[in-house]
């Protein structure tokens, strides 16, 4: 009898330790996972914020600009640059011949004429004067030079030519190449050329998004959850709503979508592609969210505060308003900024509105048209080119900043309100 | 009190029946409640005393399914007619409940807020007088006095009730409730609230929910004794401890049942 005791025992011991272990397998399972994740985005992503330059002396030769002696601010916005833009590479192999001249020329990015006449445009008195000027490398090579380009393949199969190269390699030699930290990938606009797009058109666009989906979902959920749960009569009325708030929360994101497309842009005619109509998709995205969560931190405010205001004689607004809501705002914001990393990461219903659209200009409201980050990230995943691989790593990477600095500051907030009533 | 030996009547219960839902909680209640005395409601778990307590203030109307019939006359004006505000009403019915139940706020909104949202104080040195009188006369004010503005919740469990009593009498209530006000707390912190009830009977009429026999002994003139929702007996406390009418009330007294 008694061993049969001891042995029960033990067994409930190694139950326990069983279960321990499994506990800690799943935990070290999911570290593992992250870590993975993290790391491929980090070694994917870090090299899209270094940006690789070729310096190149340009003669700013006046002639070749079609510009006179003493030429007027005016004269130096409208001069054609693209001649000397191409002689200053073409100098870079005298003897090039018509084929190897174009291939010189695609070593820098498509615009390198502009990067030329903003050097000029910061100093008028370089005319007719050479200086070394930075352009930027164009994206091939600049995945050459982070080492990210498979340089041994056949060169058929490259987009890089071996001629390409062998200037390449001699400018790097010489000391012309550089890799400064990359300022416009957070200060351009989208880009067909990988070494130029930058994420400001669609860092905008999500803040702008968020902002709308924030202020058109917050009040009316937080009002719906009050309402709900303070004053509405509990009957089946409200238990049918309460079904449906929660399937809403259920639905598929494209599905709000398809609803911003059919309601918002066909009846409404709102402008499409704007942070406007889809920061209204994601707020009836977001709404069931942030009332279960302010209806379930109602419902967790003791009676016994309600009980006691009441008996005070508040009357049932006061009541709310003095002791239930400010109790459960901590919940509802948390909620709230649950509801909005969502939204944040949400692509398939910005993309039904439009805000897949290739946006070359930063938006200044949310009536512009704009992207978004995660549809950015989807944009530049497409792409074939080698110079976005790394960018998609990249922005993935500011939109989980992003999301960090949305959850601390959740926690701030939480923490002061919670500090304030307990 | 009485005035020229005649017993000054506060509250006037008649024919009170309390239903949830379906079920009746409370039969034919009728019971009389002396002015500036306490009454002691007894009775086994279950029996209806704290329904019949929270009819007195409507505190029954936030639970949905409860309905009250029956008339409760407080200085003769029926509270459970229509013209009744409920808000005045509490105004001047206070409550002190079970568990001790401060707002998470400091002491001194918890024990300002009733004042605050009935307007009674004109300025703010009124308001702190009201403040200091209330903690005084709940037998606080000596203990708090340095840390009004930290936090109610973070006092003792003894300490906290009776900060809830302050808060019930800041508004100068005619009547107080208590729904077993010392279920929650220590023998010794139980005699100063005990202590407290006695002091408090000559400004305000009330009426004391307790399952302790010894507590209704000690700190009420009148007792009420509820079983199944029926009052079997009531009058003065020394009555229905020494000589009860009822064999049902003998036998809750001297611990047979309950």
């Amino acid at each position: 009898m008694n061993k049969n005791k001891e042995q029960l025992l033990n067994k409930r011991y190694k139950a326990e330790q069983r279960f321990r272990l499994y506990g800690q397998s799943a935990i070290f399972m999911a570290l593992l996972f992250l870590t993975i994740f993290i790391f491929k985005i980090f070694s994917t992503g870090y090299s899209a914020f270094q940006k690789t330059w070729l310096i190149v002396p340009v003669n700013f030769d006046a002639e070749l600009m079609m510009l006179d002696e003493n030429p007027t601010k005016q004269d130096i916005e409208d001069a054609d640059y693209y001649e000397i833009a191409l002689q200053s590479m073409w100098n870079l192999d005298p003897n090039a011949n018509e084929d190897q001249q174009n291939q010189l020329k695609r070593m820098v990015s498509y615009f390198f004429e502009r990067e030329i006449k903003q050097e000029l445009l910061k100093d008028p008195n370089l005319l007719g004067k050479t200086k070394e000027v930075y352009l930027t490398a164009s994206d091939d090579l600049d995945q050459v030079f982070k080492a990210n380009y498979p340089r041994d393949l056949p060169e058929d199969q490259r987009r890089v030519s071996d001629y390409q190269l062998k200037i390449f390699d001699q400018l790097v030699a010489n000391g012309n190449v550089e890799s400064k930290f990359n300022i416009s990938f957070f200060t351009n606009a989208d880009s067909r050329e990988a070494e130029l797009a930058g994420i400001a058109s669609s860092f905008m666009g999500s803040i702008f998004s968020i902002l709308v989906c924030l202020m058109i979902a917050f009040p009316v959920a937080v009002l719906a959850a009050i309402y709900l749960e303070e004053f509405a009569p509990k009957n089946r009325f409200t238990d049918f709503i309460e079904v449906n708030i929660n399937n809403l929360a259920a639905v598929p994101s494209i599905v709000f979508g398809l609803l911003g497309l059919g309601v918002l842009l066909a009846i409404f005619q709102l402008p499409r592609s704007t942070p406007l109509v889809g920061g209204i998709t994601l707020s009836l995205m977001t709404l069931p969210t942030i009332i279960i969560a302010a209806r379930a931190s109602l419902k967790a405010v003791p009676p016994s505060i309600r009980e006691a205001a009441l008996a005070m004689g508040a009357s049932r607004m006061q009541t709310t308003m003095h002791h239930t809501v400010p109790l459960s705002m901590p919940g509802t914001l948390s909620g709230t900024i649950i509801g909005l990393a969502q939204a944040l990461g949400e692509t398939a219903p910005l993309i039904l509105i439009g805000m897949v659209a290739f946006v070359n200009t930063i938006p200044g409201s949310p009536m512009d048209p704009a992207a978004s980050l995660p549809v950015q990230i989807y944009i530049w995943a497409e792409s074939a080119e080698r110079g976005f691989v790394e960018k998609v790593s990249a922005c993935i990477m500011v939109l989980l900043g992003f999301l960090i600095i949305m959850n601390l500051f959740a926690q701030i907030i939480r923490h002061k309100f919670e500090k304030k009533w307990s | 009190m009485r005035k020229n030996g005649v017993k000054m009547i506060k509250i006037k219960a008649k024919d009170v029946d309390v239903f949830y839902g379906k079920k009746q909680a409370l039969f034919n209640i009728s019971l009389d409640i002396e002015e500036n005395q306490v009454t002691a409601l007894i009775g086994p778990s279950g029996c209806g005393k704290s329904t019949f307590l929270r009819c007195l203030n409507r505190m029954n109307d936030v639970i949905d399914i409860c309905s009250v019939k029956g008339e409760i006359l407080i200085n003769d004006f029926n509270i459970n007619d229509k013209s009744c505000d409920v808000v005045r009403l509490r105004e001047k019915i206070g409550m002190v409940f079970q568990k001790p139940n401060p707002f998470p706020k400091t002491l001194y909104e918890n024990v300002s807020y009733g004042p605050t949202i009935h307007g009674i104080a004109q300025s703010k040195q009124e308001m702190d007088e009201i403040v200091e009188t209330s903690l005084k006369k709940a037998a606080l004010w000596e203990e708090v006095k340095d840390r009004l503005h930290e936090p109610g919740t973070g006092l003792s469990g003894g300490q906290q009730q009776r900060l809830c009593i302050a808060r019930a009498i800041s508004v100068r209530p005619e009547v107080i409730l208590m729904d077993e006000p010392c279920s929650a707390l220590d023998p010794i912190a139980t005699a100063q609230i005990e202590e407290l009830i006695d002091e408090l009977k000559k400004e305000h009429t009330i009426i004391i929910v307790t399952h302790s026999m010894a507590q209704a002994a000690r700190v009420s003139q009148n007792t009420g004794f509820f079983h199944l929702g029926q009052l079997i007996e009531h009058g003065s406390t020394d009555k229905i401890f020494k000589n009860p009418d009822n064999k049902k009330t003998q036998d809750y007294i001297t611990g047979r049942f309950g």
